[in-house]
């Protein structure tokens, strides 16, 4: 079973989420796909077993082979490419869809392997991490996710997806993954601003899904409005307490310290696992 | 000689736009035949890289010159290669900018930004 967890916003609490459930399953795979700055590994403290780069492929231009008839140019979506007196390509803003080395008439185009990340993976107690690393600068981290979530799938084993925060494509690919989606929400109306947003996304690819509702107080709570209007599951809430902040923020994995939240962590899992089944 | 800038509407009253690769429209100025043509900026509506697509629609004008009030680096770069000069405008209105430069008063453009990539830059 997978489990993508997701936000409309960094900071919801995704990797709590992700790290704890993962944490609290008897065998599960923890996935950060959020490779811009994946942090669940600072939970896991994995010894780390390998290490793998992922390249994409880039364009190279020949310049004796290139007449300048830029059908590349106009070709290209991303205008990674300008043509002056010679054929300039933007590498960073390429999406190295291979479109100008196909279309080229003079074959002066060709492709060239490119670094863009690395993927780990390790191992902490009962839980393998693997983890998605990109290199700053670069445009897209979906190569290196779906690098991640080739092989992350075994019998019996619960997989977390941690997902890059808010609904753009690189969210998308690693929802198309998942079995089941858990959005955390915050209390506030920019909490239901950017949970709308993710709901619907799942909403959209015909994910099942559920809430967790983050930084519960005995306040009123708009996020929980808002499942009760839109008929959304709540999966679990998560009190907003000194103790779990402490704990979290010491990098410590609060179903591994303290008997309560294992218990509220293991409650989320179950009732997530009873509705993929 | 011609010269560009990035204009926010296709008329002698509009203004300086505040951005070069997102700019509504190009005003070309023709100092040979005092001319001004407007044409449309179909780089704005791009989702990245408008910059270097704006900048491959000046140089097909063939301009030698584009006075903007700032330029973004991907943009400035296709534009060093196609030997296009940059200069910073004085003010909002394309009239002044044009006399100015034309009595060399305009600097050039020295601070070329890193590039929005989506966000607004204010």
């Amino acid at each position: 079973m997978k489990i993508a967890v997701l936000s409309g916003k960094g900071g919801t609490g995704k990797t709590l989420v992700s790290v704890n459930l993962a944490a609290v399953a008897p065998r599960a795979v923890y996935v950060d796909c959020d490779v811009e700055e994946p942090n669940g590994h600072l939970f896991f403290k994995p010894h780390w077993d390998a290490e793998t780069s992922v390249s994409v492929k880039m364009p190279v231009v020949d310049t004796d082979l290139c007449t300048g008839c830029r059908v590349c140019v106009d070709f290209c979506k991303f205008n990674a490419l300008a043509y002056t007196d010679k054929l300039i390509i933007f590498r960073e803003i390429c999406h190295s869809c291979g479109g100008c080395v196909l279309l080229c008439p003079q074959k002066a185009l060709t492709e060239k392997d490119r670094t863009i990340g690395q993927v780990k993976k390790g191992n902490s107690g009962q839980v393998k991490v693997i983890t998605g690393i990109m290199n700053p600068g670069e445009a897209s981290g979906i190569p290196i996710i779906k690098k991640l979530l080739e092989n992350s799938s075994a019998e019996n084993e619960t997989t977390l997806i941690d997902c890059p925060p808010g609904s753009a494509c690189i969210v998308m690919e690693t929802v198309r993954a998942a079995d089941h989606c858990i959005l955390v929400a915050e209390p506030t109306l920019f909490g239901v601003h950017n949970l709308s947003m993710v709901y619907e996304l799942v909403k959209l690819f015909k994910k099942p899904h559920g809430v967790v509702l983050n930084k519960c107080l005995d306040d009123e709570n708009p996020a929980e409005e808002f499942c009760l209007k839109n008929k959304i599951p709540i999966v679990g809430r998560i009190p907003f307490e000194h103790e779990l902040g402490k704990l979290n923020s010491d990098a410590l994995i609060a179903v591994r310290e303290n008997e309560k939240y294992r218990k509220m962590f293991a409650g989320m899992l179950e009732t997530v696992t009873e509705e993929v089944r | 000689m011609k010269i560009a800038l990035p204009v926010d509407e296709n008329n002698m009253e509009t203004k300086v736009c505040v951005s070069f690769g997102r700019a509504p429209y190009f005003l070309i100025y023709d100092t040979e035949k005092k001319e001004n043509v407007f044409i449309q900026n179909t780089a704005a509506e791009s989702q990245g890289g408008a910059g270097i697509k704006a900048a491959q629609m000046v140089l097909d004008q063939k301009v030698q010159t584009l006075l903007t009030p700032r330029c973004g680096e991907n943009a400035a770069e296709v534009l060093k290669n196609a030997k296009i000069s940059i200069y910073k405008t004085m003010n909002d209105r394309p009239k002044d900018n044009i006399e100015a430069f034309l009595e060399s008063k305009l600097e050039p453009l020295h601070d070329i930004h890193a590039g929005f990539h989506g966000h607004k830059g204010e």
